[in-house]
């Protein structure tokens, strides 16, 4: 039974990337360029939304339910509220006090406040930002999810609208470009976040991605993240760590957001390999480094340095090799990296995050923000590669809870605009509605990504000797035996005294039978 | 009644097979074994596993058909404890470095001496079933992974599996030594490829050999 359901999916899977065209353009029964409703002219985002919601009508209704829209999450393994306004990063913290800037990529218009929920007019969600195909579309950075709707000059430079109604008569299904739009730049810039998604994925060598590359299956994001009513299946807030239903099959599985809902648990030729799957996730072999496309991730933001200004008042940027920005007066110092080697803990899914008001005692002035559960007594456990990102953020030690930093605007307060940390921090945690009591220091903080994405080649796995033996990947993962790198140390020096022993005695012994014949 | 020295072959072709097969086997089995522990690195772990996988595969196949062999032709019978062991180490550890005859006569009944009997009794009934069936288990970890056990178990696989191939290591050394304390050096090698020895025949032996050919005599 198992086989022929595995069969199944494998020809089922084979269907659907056979059937994905290599421009993303899907056959389809309706061209929206002949659309009445989409001849515009549109002079605004939510203008084109009513214009969609007179065909989907219940489109506006669905997105408001998903996480996407909501940023609010009840995350039941936990009881924590999580959601991008409640939970502590180690990039900018929190949207809180910064939202013109962060709700850009808000899947909705002007969310300016995020202390309230998002707005509640059916066409304040954005279509276009997930289903433009013509790339014109882009939310402006700091507009509150706008994209521009008059020329405005940036850095001195003109930039132009996106021409609405084009965009609007040739939408259709996501395509890498559309997600990559908010997920390759979180945290502020290309790759920076997530380090195994970064904008190297739009059109990634089969090297980078055997998923996404066209020359491997050409899969879009959503091949896996799976839109059902548009909610996007597979989230950091619960990672299915594990996933023993295995093969999906279309009429009871949906969710596809697991290597085993196409691959199953047991997808090795060499039983010895499967042996693995019990314990160690398909991304820890797989996946052998991150950031492998050309694009650097941040490894490393220390706001403790945030604010210097020259002799002059001018706040001050330094530019590192390959022209990141090694210090910026506006957020400290960075660290980056490239074809990164991912840190390896035991996961069962579960990440306690560090919310937003809440109460932590910094340890020797560490925090962890999210550190991922599981050991290896889990039976739900996997042991799964992570970037670490470590960050050096403001801490209140009197009243114990990191200081939602408020960065952006242009006000008196603004870390950005102002370079002063002390304003800043008050200014975050008055908007926060949280007890500050105005001391700061600066505690160090590691938070977890789990790698997922940026699957390589076959041949170029981990290798089995890279994690068995002494000095290897999985130094210091505990609660498994493993060949190679385990061993019971006494048994060890009795076992190579025993052999050492046997040789020396039959060589002395070999050695005595010739001295005594030639006596003899 | 006379004693004769005669050639006889008294390790027949299939017993020079496995013996030699098998010697090949253990060599290549201790070899990635100890890559696989960790000892040295002159393979790639992949590649040593593959081979231990597949060199115990065929050296199981091969026990199979030896212990079938064994008791068809009731050579499992050599094997049985004989008297005489201290007589046989006091030799080794002593006599033989005065020059002193063997204090054992090789029959055709009788291939092994006291000493050896035991320990190649304790190599089949001890050491190579610990290596076996923990060798099993661990081959089959896919089967029994699903038990509150099993992370604890597959430690106990391991310190057996390792215990008893020291163990085997231990052996081959001193028996590959022992191989040299015969007439000349390479004497016991000899018969053990030729199969021939040169064994103590009574006249009665002599003639019912050479009537039946039931065994070789040159």
């Amino acid at each position: 039974m198992e086989r022929i359901r595995h069969v199944a999916a494998c020809l089922l899977t084979a269907l659907a990337v056979a059937g994905m065209p290599l421009s993303g353009a899907w056959a389809t029964t309706a061209d929206h360029s002949k659309f009445e409703a989409l001849k515009g002219p549109f002079t605004s985002g939510p203008e084109v939304t009513k214009a969609c919601l007179s065909c989907h009508t219940e489109a506006s209704d669905q997105v408001m339910h998903s996480l996407h829209w909501t940023w609010d999450f009840n995350n039941e393994k936990t009881g924590e509220r999580l959601g991008k306004a409640r939970t502590f990063n180690s990039f900018c913290g929190t949207p809180l006090s910064n939202e013109p800037r962060c709700t850009s990529c808000h899947v909705g218009y002007g969310w300016t406040d995020v202390r309230e929920k998002p707005p509640s007019q059916k066409e304040a969600v954005d279509c276009l930002v997930c289903h433009d195909t013509t790339k014109a579309y882009s939310k402006f950075p700091t507009d509150a999810g706008h994209p521009l709707y008059a020329p405005r000059m940036v850095k001195g430079k003109e930039v132009l609208p996106p021409d609405l109604a084009k965009v609007a008569q040739h939408v259709g299904k996501t395509s890498r470009d559309n997600c990559g739009a908010c997920h390759f730049n979180g945290g502020g810039g290309d790759g920076v976040k997530h380090g195994d998604l970064d904008s190297s994925l739009s059109k990634p060598a089969k090297a980078l991605d055997v998923h996404m590359s066209a020359d491997g299956a050409n899969m879009t994001c959503a091949s896996c993240h799976t839109f059902n009513e548009h909610q996007p299946a597979g989230s950091r807030y619960v990672t299915k760590a594990t996933d023993p239903h295995g093969l999906d099959m279309p009429k009871d599985d949906k969710d596809h957001a697991t290597c085993q809902s196409c691959h199953s648990d047991t997808p090795h030729k060499q039983a010895k390999l499967n042996d693995h799957t019990d314990r160690v996730a398909c991304q820890t072999c797989h996946i052998p480094e991150f950031a492998r496309g050309g694009v650097a991730t941040k490894t490393l933001w220390d706001w403790s340095t945030a604010g210097r200004t020259d002799e002059n008042g001018k706040p001050i940027f330094i530019k590192g090799e390959h022209g990141h920005l090694k210090y910026s007066a506006e957020k400290g110092d960075f660290e980056y990296g490239e074809n990164v080697r991912p840190v390896y803990k035991w996961f069962n899914g579960v990440m306690p995050q560090q919310v937003v008001g809440e109460k932590v005692e910094a340890v020797n002035g560490h925090v962890d923000l999210n550190p991922p559960l599981g050991d290896g007594r889990d039976p739900n456990a996997r042991i799964w590669p992570f970037k670490e990102m470590h960050g050096k953020q403001p801490y209140d030690p009197v009243n114990k809870m990191l200081i939602v930093n408020h960065v952006f605007g242009k006000d008196d307060t603004a870390l950005w605009t102002n370079f002063d940390p002390a304003k800043a921090f008050k200014a975050g945690m008055e908007y926060a509605g949280l007890p500050y009591s105005g001391k700061f220091e600066f505690v160090s903080t590691n938070y977890y990504w789990p790698i997922t994405h940026m699957v390589a080649p076959k041949s170029d796995t981990v290798k089995c000797g890279e994690c068995h033996a002494k000095d290897g990947r999985l130094d210091g993962i505990g609660g498994i035996y493993m060949p190679g790198r385990d061993g019971f140390w006494l048994l060890d020096i009795l076992g190579y005294l025993a052999l050492a022993g046997a040789l020396g005695g039959v060589l002395v012994h070999g050695a005595l039978r010739i001295i005594m014949n030639r006596k003899a | 009644m006379s004693i004769n020295k005669r050639e006889v072959m008294i390790y027949s072709r299939y017993e020079r097979f496995w013996h030699w097969s098998q010697a090949a086997l253990i060599f290549t089995l201790f070899f990635t074994g100890l890559r696989i522990h960790g000892t040295h690195e002159i393979l790639k772990f992949g590649q040593a596993v593959t081979i231990h996988t597949y060199a115990a595969y065929a050296l199981l196949v091969l026990w199979a058909f030896t212990t079938f062999w064994h008791f068809t032709t009731g050579q499992w019978r050599q094997y049985l404890f004989k008297k005489g062991i201290m007589k046989v180490i006091r030799f080794y550890a002593y006599g033989i470095l005065k020059g002193e005859p063997h204090p054992y006569k090789k029959s055709l009944q009788r291939k092994q001496n006291a000493l050896q009997s035991l320990a190649y009794m304790t190599f089949m009934v001890i050491i190579g079933p610990a290596l076996w069936i923990s060798g099993i288990f661990y081959l089959l970890y896919n089967e029994w992974d699903q038990f509150a056990w099993a992370g604890d178990g597959i430690w106990a696989v391991a310190l057996v599996h390792t215990a008893a191939a020291f163990a085997m290591g231990t052996f081959v050394i001193i028996h590959i030594y022992m191989t040299t304390t015969g007439k000349t050096p390479l004497h016991y090698v000899k018969t053990m490829i030729t199969g021939y020895d040169k064994v103590e025949l009574s006249e009665v032996e002599e003639a019912y050999l050479t009537q039946t050919k039931a065994v070789d005599i040159r």
